[in-house]
Parts: C-alpha cells; sequence; structure tokens
C-alpha cells in the first residue's frame, strides 16, 4: 500500500503554493511598495515550507478560495 | 527649546536592598504617627522627612511645599526577613531548582547550556523548576535533596522521611545568596536588576506619605490612610519581635511574632492574597492596600489611567420625539442652561454676542476670556464694564442654544454609530429627546435608557463633528451597508396601513397629515373626493424617481399561492413607483426599512441631506396615520373557526401518535438509526422531527386562514399586519397565541432533567413520551396548564442566563479584538497595513477590496447604482 508517498500539497485544504523567483520577489515588493521585513511570515518549519523545501527569506505565493473573490493571492516570506 | 523624547524600552527589575536604603531618607522605628501635640513624631510614620501633606509646611529633604515636594521613601529594618509573597512563585521556585548546599542548579552544565540555547529566557524557569523539582541528588556536590513542600500561603517544608521541617526565610535567604549569577541567568532573569535573595525582604521601603496623606475629620480628628495602618502593624511587630529576641525570650514565641510580621507584610502588598485572611479596619471593613489600589475597574490604572473624566457632558434619561429630526437631539432647558459653548468674538459677532451679554435669562453668556486668559463671570453688577470692554479677541461662553452641535452617545459602545453628533434642540422637561427612527445605531429603548451628550467646544471638533460624525453622514451601518436610520415597529406599521389598498382619507384628514410634515398642497383627490394613503405618500418622493420592486407581502402571498405574476397582481405585492407617484404596492419593510429599497435609491441617488429630510417625514407620516387609522390587536382576532380548530387538534394528534410509535419500535429495538448516531440519539431525533413536522403543517393552516382574514378586512388581522409588514413579530408568536405552543426546548434539547429520570414528579420515571418531555399542546390564547409553563420556563430561563454570560464574554474579547485592530487600516492601493511599522497585514481587503458600506450586505445594488448614474447624466447636460 505505501508504494506512493503522498504530499500535503495535494490535500484540497492547503492553498496551492509555489516559491517565487528572484525577478518575481522584486515585482511583488515593488507592486506593494513594500521591503520584505513587512511581508507576512511564515515559519521555516511550517510542513507546506518544508515540504516545498524553502529556505529563510524566500517568499511563498499561496493561492487561497475565498467564498468572496473566487480565488486570492497572498505571499509570506520565510522566516 | 523642548527636546521631544520617546521612549525607547522601559525594564523591570525588583528592588535590592542596598537600593530600599539608598532611596529612604529616614528609617521607621516607632509606630506613632503625631504626638500628643499634634506635630509628627521623628522616625514615625509621618516622618516629616517623608514629604508633607499639609499646606504650608515644607519638606524637610527637598525644602519644597506640599504641591512640589514629590515625597521620599522611608524603610522599615526589618529584625526577621521575610518572603515577598507577591513573588511567592519565582521563591519556590528557585528552591525547587537549585541545590540547598552548593547552590547551584541542579543541572549538569551541558544540560543547562542545552536548555539555554533551546528555550527562551521565560521559559527556562519553567522547564528548570518542573524538572528540578524531581532531582534527589545534586550532580555538582552530591547532596542528597529532600523533598520541598510549598504549603500556601507562603510555608515551605523540607521533607525527610516522615519528618516536616519548616525553612525559615533566613534559611531561604542564605540558600539563595549561594546561587551564582550564571546560574540565575541561565534561569532567564538578569543577575545586575534581579538576586533571588531579594526576594526575602530584610528592609521593607515605606512609600512616602503623600500617597497616603492623613485626613481631618469634621470632628478635628485624624484619620489616617489604609497604608499607615497597615505600616503601624508592621512596626510595632517589628519592634516587639526585636524586644523578644533581645530578651532572649523562648524561640516558639518568637517564631509566632515572626509568622505575625509576615502576615502584615503579606497584607501591606495584597489584602486580598489567597488564602491569607483579609487584614481589616476596627469598623470591620477590609483594609485597601497596595494590590488593591490598583487592581480592577476602580483601580489605578482603569479607573485614573485610562479612563478620564471630561466636562461639558451630560447624562438623563432618553425619551422619543418624533417631530424632532432624527439629525438633532433634545436637550432639556436645565441642561443647557448649565452648560456653555465658547464663542470667538470677531469684528462680524461682536453685536450678537453683545445681546447674548445683556441678557438675564436663558440664551445667555455666563463668562468672558481675556485674550491675556483670565476669565471672568458676567454678573449684573459687571455687566456695562464688561460691554465696554469687549473687542474683537475675545472669547465668551454662552449657554447652549438650538442649533449647537453635540456628540450622543449610548453604552456599551460596541460600534462607531454608538456614537454620532446631533443638532441640539433646548426643549422643555427633564430627559434627552431623540427621534425613535434613530435609535437602532445605538440600540436604545425607552424603557429608562440613559444616555450621554458631550457638547463640542472647539470650532474644529465642532466642524469634524458636522461633516463627519453627524447622523445623516452615519445612516449606513459601516458592517454591512444596511440603513440603520429609518423606519422599525410602528413607523412600518402605520406606513403599511397608510398605503394599504383600501386606505382613503378626507380632505381635512390629508391636511392633518400633510401639514404635519410641512406640505401645504393637498393631491388631486379622486372622483369620490377622497385622497388616497398612496397619494399622500408620493408627496414625500422626489418628482424623478422611478422604482420597482416586489414587497414583503409578496413573500406571504407566494407562499399561499395568491400571487403567480407579480408584476400583474392586483394584490399589493408589487410596488411601482413612476415619476414620484406611488402607483400599485404596499410600503412595506421591503420599501422603507432597513435594506429596503425606496430608502436606500433616495440616501444613495439624492444623498444624506434628502435621506435624513425622507426619514423624518415618513417617521411623523406613520405616526400620525397609525394614530388616526387606529391599530390594536383583540383577543377576538386570535380565534380560529372550529372546523380549522378541529383539523389543528388532529394534526397535533397525529404528530404525537407518530411520535410514540417510534418510543415503542425503540422498546422493541427495532428502530432504524440515523447514520452516525446512537439509537437514544436517533429517537430523539425522530420525535422532535415528527412533533415539528406536526407544527409545520398547522403554521401552513393557520397562516393561510390569518392571510385570507387579513385580505377581507386588515381591521380583524392587525397582530397579522404588524408581522407581513415586517413591524415586529414571526408567525411562529401567531401559532403559539392561537394553535398550540408545540415542543419546549432546552438548549436546542427536549427537557429531560430535574428529577430523576424524568422532569418533574409528574411523570413515570423514564418516561419519554412528547407530553413527560415537553410537548404542548395548547395555546397561549387558551391558556397554559401548570406544567406548560413549567416546561416553558425552564428553556427561557437558560436562555436568559446564557446571553447574559455570553453578551459579557463576547464584549470582552471584542474589546480585546477591536482594540488590537485599531491601527490597521485599508491603505489607498487596498492594502491592508498597520500604520505604526507599516507591515502589511492583507494585500487586498477582504479579498475582494469592496467597501461594505458602499455595498449591501456584501452586493453591490446595481439597480440602485443605475439610477444614479442615469441621474447624473442628466445633470450634466
Ligand atoms: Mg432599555
Ligand atoms: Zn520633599
Ligand atoms: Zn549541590
Ligand atoms: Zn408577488
Amino acid at each position: 500500500m505505501a508504494s506512493k508517498k503522498r504530499s500535503i500539497l495535494d490535500h484540497v485544504f492547503v492553498p496551492k503554493a509555489r516559491i517565487l523567483s528572484k525577478e518575481e520577489v522584486e515585482e511583488v515588493l515593488r507592486k506593494y511598495r513594500v521591503s520584505k521585513e513587512n511581508l507576512p511570515k511564515i515559519l521555516e518549519t511550517d510542513p507546506v515550507v518544508v515540504e516545498l523545501g524553502a529556505k529563510k527569506g524566500d517568499v511563498i505565493e499561496f493561492i487561497r478560495n475565498s467564498p468572496v473573490a473566487g480565488k486570492s493571492i497572498y505571499y509570506r516570506v520565510v522566516i | 527649546m523642548v527636546r521631544k523624547k520617546t521612549i525607547g524600552a522601559i525594564e523591570f527589575g525588583i528592588l535590592s536592598p542596598d537600593m530600599i536604603r539608598k532611596m529612604s531618607t529616614v528609617e521607621v522605628t516607632v509606630p506613632e504617627t503625631y504626638d500628643a501635640d499634634g506635630f509628627p513624631v521623628e522616625g514615625g510614620l509621618m516622618d516629616p522627612r517623608m514629604g508633607v501633606v499639609d499646606p504650608g509646611l515644607r519638606c524637610k529633604t527637598c525644602g519644597q511645599k506640599m504641591n512640589k515636594c514629590p515625597g521620599h521613601f522611608g524603610r522599615i529594618e526589618l529584625v526577621r526577613p521575610v518572603i515577598h509573597t507577591e513573588y511567592i512563585k519565582y521563591v519556590e521556585g528557585f528552591l525547587q531548582a537549585t541545590c540547598a548546599k552548593c547552590g547551584r542548579l541542579v543541572f549538569s552544565d551541558e544540560t543547562i547550556e542545552k536548555v539555554k540555547k533551546k528555550y527562551p529566557p521565560k521559559m527556562r524557569f519553567k522547564y528548570f523548576v518542573k524538572k528540578g523539582a524531581e532531582v534527589r541528588k545534586c550532580p555538582h556536590c552530591g547532596y542528597e535533596r529532600p523533598k520541598i513542600k510549598f504549603e500556601k500561603p507562603y510555608n515551605f517544608f523540607e521533607i525527610t522521611g516522615e519528618e516536616e521541617k519548616k525553612i525559615w526565610p533566613t534559611e531561604i535567604r542564605e540558600r539563595f545568596e549561594r546561587i551564582p549569577d550564571k546560574d540565575v541567568e541561565a534561569m532567564g532573569f538578569n543577575p545586575n536588576k534581579f538576586r533571588p535573595e531579594w526576594l526575602i525582604l530584610t528592609v521593607l521601603p515605606v512609600p512616602p506619605v503623600t500617597i497616603r496623606p492623613s485626613i481631618i475629620l469634621e470632628t478635628g480628628e485624624r484619620a489616617e490612610d489604609d497604608l499607615t495602618h497597615k505600616l503601624a502593624d508592621i512596626v510595632y511587630t517589628n519592634q516587639r519581635l526585636k524586644e523578644n529576641i533581645d530578651a532572649g525570650a523562648p524561640q516558639l514565641i518568637i517564631e509566632d511574632l515572626w509568622d505575625l510580621l509576615q502576615y502584615h507584610v503579606t497584607t501591606f502588598f495584597n489584602n486580598e492574597a489567597p488564602g491569607v485572611p483579609p487584614s481589616r479596619h476596627r469598623s470591620g471593613r477590609p483594609l485597601k492596600t497596595l494590590v488593591q489600589r490598583l487592581k480592577g475597574k476602580e483601580g489605578r490604572f482603569r479607573y485614573n489611567l485610562s479612563g478620564k473624566r471630561v466636562n461639558f457632558a451630560g447624562r438623563t434619561v432618553i425619551s422619543p420625539d418624533i417631530k424632532i429630526s432624527v439629525g438633532e437631539v433634545g436637550v432639556p432647558q436645565i441642561m443647557a442652561e448649565e452648560i456653555t459653548v465658547p464663542v470667538h468674538v470677531t469684528e462680524w459677532n461682536i453685536d450678537e454676542v453683545k445681546e447674548y451679554i445683556k441678557r438675564d435669562e436663558y440664551p445667555r453668556a455666563l463668562y468672558i476670556i481675556r485674550p491675556n486668559g483670565t476669565r471672568k463671570r458676567i454678573t449684573p453688577d459687571n455687566r456695562e464694564d464688561i460691554l465696554e470692554e469687549l473687542a474683537p479677541g475675545y472669547i465668551v461662553e454662552r449657554q447652549v442654544v438650538d442649533g449647537d452641535i453635540a456628540l450622543f452617545n449610548r453604552q456599551p459602545s460596541l460600534h462607531r454609530v454608538s456614537l454620532m453628533a446631533h443638532r441640539v434642540r433646548v426643549l422643555p422637561g427633564r430627559t434627552l429627546r431623540i427621534n425613535p427612527l434613530a435609535n437602532k445605531p445605538y440600540n436604545a429603548d425607552f424603557d429608562g435608557d440613559e444616555m450621554n451628550i458631550h457638547f463640542v467646544q472647539t470650532k474644529d471638533a465642532q466642524t469634524e463633528s458636522r461633516e463627519l460624525v453627524a447622523v445623516k453622514y452615519n445612516m449606513i451601518s459601516p458592517r454591512h451597508g444596511r440603513i440603520l436610520v429609518t423606519a422599525d415597529e410602528d413607523a412600518l406599521t402605520g406606513m403599511f396601513l397608510l398605503t394599504w389598498k383600501d386606505t382613503k382619507l378626507t380632505k381635512e384628514q390629508a391636511a392633518e397629515l400633510l401639514y404635519a410634515i410641512g406640505i401645504t398642497e393637498l393631491p388631486e383627490p379622486d372622483e369620490d373626493g377622497l385622497i388616497s394613503g398612496k397619494k399622500i405618500f408620493s408627496m414625500l418622493l422626489p418628482k424623478d424617481m422611478n422604482i420597482e420592486f416586489p414587497t414583503k407581502l409578496c413573500e406571504y402571498a407566494k407562499k399561499f399561492g395568491y400571487c403567480e405574476d407579480c408584476r400583474n397582481c392586483d394584490l399589493e405585492t408589487y410596488v411601482v413607483i413612476k415619476d414620484g407617484e406611488l402607483l400599485k404596492g404596499v410600503i412595506d419593510e421591503e420599501a422603507i426599512g432597513t435594506k429596503g429599497k425606496i430608502i436606500h435609491y433616495i440616501y444613495r441617488v439624492y444623498g444624506p441631506e434628502e435621506a435624513e429630510r425622507f426619514v423624518n417625514r415618513i417617521g411623523i407620516l406613520s405616526t400620525m396615520a397609525i394614530k388616526m387609522l387606529g391599530f390594536t390587536i383583540s383577543y377576538e382576532e386570535l380565534k380560529i373557526d372550529e372546523e380549522t380548530k378541529k383539523k389543528i387538534e388532529q394534526i397535533i394528534e397525529e404528530g404525537e401518535k407518530k411520535a410514540l410509535e417510534y418510543i415503542e419500535l425503540y422498546k422493541k429495538g427495532k428502530l432504524e438509526p440515523i447514520p452516525g448516531f446512537s439509537e437514544e440519539e436517533s429517537l430523539e431525533l425522530y420525535i422532535i422531527q415528527s412533533l415539528e413536522e406536526a407544527r409545520k403543517k398547522v403554521t401552513a393552516i393557520v397562516v393561510k386562514e390569518k392571510f385570507e382574514d387579513f385580505l377581507k378586512n386588515p381591521a380583524t388581522a392587525q397582530g397579522f399586519v404588524m408581522i407581513i409588514s415586517g413591524a415586529r413579530g414571526k408567525v411562529s408568536n401567531i401559532i403559539n397565541l392561537v394553535a398550540f405552543q408545540g415542543q419546549a426546548y432546552v438548549r436546542e434539547k427536549r427537557p429531560h432533567r430535574g428529577f430523576m429520570g424524568r422532569v418533574t414528579a409528574h411523570f413515570k420515571p423514564g418516561d419519554i413520551s412528547p407530553r413527560a418531555r415537553g410537548f404542548v399542546k395548547r395555546s397561549l390564547r387558551e391558556g397554559l396548564g401548570m406544567l406548560d409553563i413549567f416546561f416553558w420556563g425552564m428553556g427561557g430561563r437558560i436562555g436568559e442566563v446564557d446571553k447574559g454570560v455570553s453578551t459579557q464574554i463576547s464584549g470582552y474579547y471584542y474589546r480585546r479584538l477591536s482594540n488590537a485592530l485599531m491601527d490597521v487600516i485599508v491603505f489607498p492601493d487596498g492594502t491592508l497595513r498597520e500604520v505604526t511599522n507599516d507591515a502589511l497585514i492583507a494585500y487586498r481587503f477582504g479579498d475582494d477590496g469592496m467597501n461594505p458600506m458602499a455595498a449591501l450586505d456584501g452586493k453591490l445594488p446595481l439597480d440602485i447604482l443605475y439610477a444614479k448614474m442615469k441621474k447624473l447624466k442628466g445633470e450634466k447636460k
């Protein structure tokens, strides 16, 4: 049975997450006129961060389902 | 130049004995305060070196007078040390975690290093104490550690085998002195600011007399502050202890006095310490000592520091007045006479101001303030001089008059519309008056509610009040975009009756109604010479208004098959307004209620001023209409004809029978359980389902009959009018009155507790039939039986208790939440950020970026926005 390892990212309740490239991070910081320290944060030990293999300082994009807006995008910096 | 400085950090620590001695100006050795001649005793608790509280005297320490001397600490040298019981948890912690012999933490150096790396300072203490209490052998010196027992409130014992030996504070202090700084640091403290032996007091600071002044009673006697009393106890016990030790008294007596000293020091800090009997005044009143001064609602923090009293405010009972605007507040004249508003004298208003100064009676000036800031009361004697002197640049304080602006508030102030600005209307009487259509934002009623009023003083604040805080700009709820200041209850009923299809008024009646709202022209009468209510209502509407929508009534009409094609239905279920003329349909909640189409249309298309005027007018019109047309509910109205009654009884019997069948099935073990529920749970659900099904059927029958009664003649079904107009009440209320009460619930369950295996002694144990579990077959009209009332009372009482508890709890949650969110705002780019540190909270407010105030229940009212655009376009041309 335990042949295939399941990823928590595949679960329907886990928002879609991916690590942004350097250029994309620059773009986000410019778009929102914000410095990296002032972004919302996420712990390096967070299961999703561990699964993605993100390092401190990486910015992760979350796409969440929203009852009012359909999809909503959220960025967090790994600390 | 004033240098502005900000506080960078605050460091907390505890006072060392050295520090206490250094800040002390006097050692207090005698418990007396004043001698026979009334002079403070040297070395007593009122020693003048600790500051002065009598006017005229000078402080012996700083040489300043009463208002300048900050007060100075003294000290009491305790002959035997005592524990500072407010820190008893830390005393216990250090005892448990360190070795009595060598003073080291009872962990190996490697463990200590590891813990230091793993946990932040705050958590290290907890860790070492919890683990250290179990260590029996010191890893540093090999000492076999006895178990340490803490006995509330402040005693420690060492247990070796059967024996319990008390550890006296002297011993504790010696042990703590042996703890090296590095271990103190490892436990999460800064050893420069905190040494564990400082938790054991050898010297006690005596607070300055400034914080414990004595007062002179009318009898000329001096009464000392509670703190002084407590300090006197400490000094006295300390002296006795000293004398006994010096005299070589037996150990037992010394220990008793030592304990007493510990008790007095404990209660000096906190007279409500758990497990310690409170120290009392001679009268039996518990003393208010240090902690009591700071703690709680009436403590220093919440009462004096966070809470400030204000001037130019008033509070009294409120009562309704439909004839003042929703934007106004009625102020009793006696209040207006007491409170002033400053007027800055200019060359343009000086004559007007002079009129106020000349007057003897109510709207008059009370004070002038000269440009140099001196204030003078205006009296008949100095009036002429003042009039002579008055020039631009002066300020005159005159009594509050009509048109002034005031902030009106009712607690609990849960949202921003709990405080709004109203224009003042000075009225006779002793209550504050408010238009009843404006009471929803305040959640006020008139059963004795009191409200606060603040008369706004400065020009800036007045302008802000008028332009931002005024009622007309806050009619829309910032939470969901509904209009809060509009018709409800009787105002809705009145408008419904006025605009119902048969309602026609004579010319005289119509004139009376319209005159009350300032309209002096009559609409064209019908052929019969009468004027319909709809025509009168139309007089309130803007002439270019066009809107169509189904009424609240339509919901019911549809349900019972009376309305199929709303637009062409002659049942008044569809409102058609064409060019400001109400052609069809009755005006109810759907039109002018909190989500009403007409009121939203007027607010959003014509603006706040027009909306305020409209609301004022529907208030007056409907109140006068309901008085003119009459509104009442009769016992007769609650009757149903015999045939329907029989039908209802039969349905109820069937429902009950079905429930009993389920019980039989369950007893035989043949009940099919609902997936996910036990057999018992399923049975309850089945029973409730069968009874509620019966209720549903009864509801359909009764409402249909009432609806038909209403259609035949609204006058015979006025209770029903309240429901279908949305004014008050639900259909279930009618059923309870007319048909039967039905199942009583206690926290969503059938009543089941109370007596052994039954709710009351009137049933056999284990009886779970509908009757035994709160199913009531009688109606309120017939009257309930004793048991029926009991069953319904159970749920009612619990509901009432839960309501009280949950409002308190959720109120506190809300307070904390709103304080935490205070400085998070929506930025122009739609992001949410914290103002104080620019932290980004959300990339788009609420995910959709919608301003809830501009929407209605989260959706944009497109039809209304379209009308607004059309109007704007028309205006441009
Ligand atoms: Mg009330
Ligand atoms: Zn002084
Ligand atoms: Zn040791
Ligand atoms: Zn309809």
